[in-house]
């Protein structure tokens, strides 16, 4: 990669992940980026490193504009190893004695990570740092989306280095907002549904407060993706947009099937919900990833689980799915459960019982067919979407 | 009646309000929390918690 310049002595000098397409669970289906920056002054810098992998590109990119031995900072704003796994490639090259700033929990979980004994600087919420020219100020973030996460800041350019938020797993030729245009929010949308959404109540006290302490910024820059500098104040208001998770008329229509039973359900469902005027759409856990589904549960306003009663039990990967959305926290859902079954029929008390844990709003029972549904069983289906339609209508308005 | 900081994630807990989703009634105190009782931010356990 060659360094992208972000403003004015200032450079994007990460790398680019290409293929990766399973990302701790995550389906990257146009790979990633790990973004790092360094800045030139009189205090040569470098925020966040890369993906172990990567350090040597990473150093190659430095490289390009100055001698990594001479970067006299290293502020690591995020303990993650996409960003922290550079560190010890770096640290060797550039001197293990060199300031590392971090939060006090950044210190904590690096030194989890990384045997060395680094020059630890921890850094608290609001402090600064004058590298010459310019000025850093350090915000924390914690649990955004770890203890150890936190923003810097540089006044004098108002560039924000945002670490994971506002981040987005996409590698392609554009780098910045103004080249790629609207084609990156679903990728944008993904990386909240997936990593952020559970912080969603932190994330608009966060908003807040940056908008209570007047800050203005020229970009944001962060450590996955594009950089927002057309209009860094857009993907800002789409997170507040996403975190209110006000309900739309969307219902997603999730399940599984072994013989096509629940399927047939789900489609019925469906069908109806669309006749009362929601966008709803079946989406079948072995064909769907979960990391998809999660991106699309975000604005629907009614989450439909479906499971056939295999042992006794639900289906795997609709437990995969319902252990991975109960983590993230979504918020304002209506939910409801469909069953087909041989003989005992357990899956629909089982969904029902997790659902309620969500705090979902169940408003049926639920459907629950022997074997095969026919005629009488789909209609029930049927009646059973038209209601959850009904029911997302009154809410909407 | 003391307030305990989470040392994780900087939650405060307040006993005047308790954690009405954690199940916990407002003017319970911090050491009257049930020992399984969790951070309701980042789910770190009780010890780790400290006087604010
Ligand atoms: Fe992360
Ligand atoms: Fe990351
Ligand atoms: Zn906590």
């Amino acid at each position: 990669m060659k360094p992208i310049e972000v403003a004015k002595g200032i450079y994007q000098v990460g790398a680019v992940d290409w293929n990766i397409r399973d990302f701790h669970g995550y389906s990257t289906y146009r790979g990633t980026t790990y973004n790092c920056y360094l800045i030139m002054d009189e205090k040569i810098t470098l925020i966040d490193t890369v993906k172990k992998e990567f350090a040597d590109e990473m150093l190659d990119n430095i490289s390009q504009i100055v001698d990594p031995k001479r970067i006299d900072y290293v502020i690591s704003n995020h303990t993650e190893m996409d960003h922290s796994g550079g560190l010890p490639r770096l640290m060797h090259k550039i001197g293990e004695d060199k300031p590392l700033f971090c939060s006090r929990m950044g210190q904590k979980n690096l030194s989890c990570h990384f045997e060395e004994k680094w020059n630890y600087r921890v850094v608290e919420n609001g402090g600064e740092l004058s590298l010459g020219k310019r000025n850093l100020v350090f915000l924390e973030t914690r649990m955004l989306h770890w203890p150890d996460s936190m923003f810097t800041y540089i006044k004098e350019d108002k560039l924000l280095f945002s670490s994971d938020a506002f981040g987005q797993h996409y590698a392609g030729p554009e780098k910045f907002d103004d080249e790629i245009g609207e084609a990156i929010i679903p990728h944008a949308l993904k990386y909240f549904a997936n990593i952020l959404l559970l912080y969603a109540p932190l994330i608009l006290k966060l908003v807040d407060k940056v908008t209570e302490m007047g800050l203005v910024f020229n970009a944001i820059c962060p450590d996955h993706g594009i950089i927002w500098r057309q209009d860094p104040n857009k993907i800002i208001k789409a997170y507040v947009e996403w975190s209110n998770q006000k309900p739309k008329r969307k219902a997603v229509v999730l399940y599984d099937t072994m013989w096509g039973s629940t399927g047939k359900m789900a489609e019925a469902i469906a069908a109806a919900l669309r006749e009362e005027g929601v966008d709803a759409r079946p989406m079948h856990l072995r064909s769907c990833h979960r990391s998809d589904i999660m991106t699309e549960i975000i604005d629907a306003g009614a989450v439909i689980v479906g499971s056939p009663t295999i042992n006794n039990g639900i289906f795997p990967t609709v437990g995969d799915f319902l252990t991975y959305m109960k983590g993230l926290k979504p918020q304002n859902k209506i939910g409801a459960a469909f069953c087909s079954y041989g003989w005992s029929g357990e899956a629909m008390e089982i969904i029902n019982r997790e659902l309620e844990g969500m705090k979902f709003e169940l408003i049926d029972p639920g459907v629950k067919v022997q074997f095969v549904p026919h005629k009488e069983a789909l209609e029930a289906c049927y009646q059973f979407g038209r209601k959850i339609g009904q029911r997302l209508a009154v809410l909407e308005a | 009646m003391e307030r305990y900081v989470c040392s994780v994630c900087g939650y405060t807990y307040d006993p005047v309000q308790g954690d009405p989703e954690g199940g916990v009634k407002p003017g319970t105190r911090f050491q009257d929390l049930p020992d399984d009782w969790r951070c309701p931010v980042c789910g770190a356990a009780k010890d780790l918690f400290e006087k604010e």
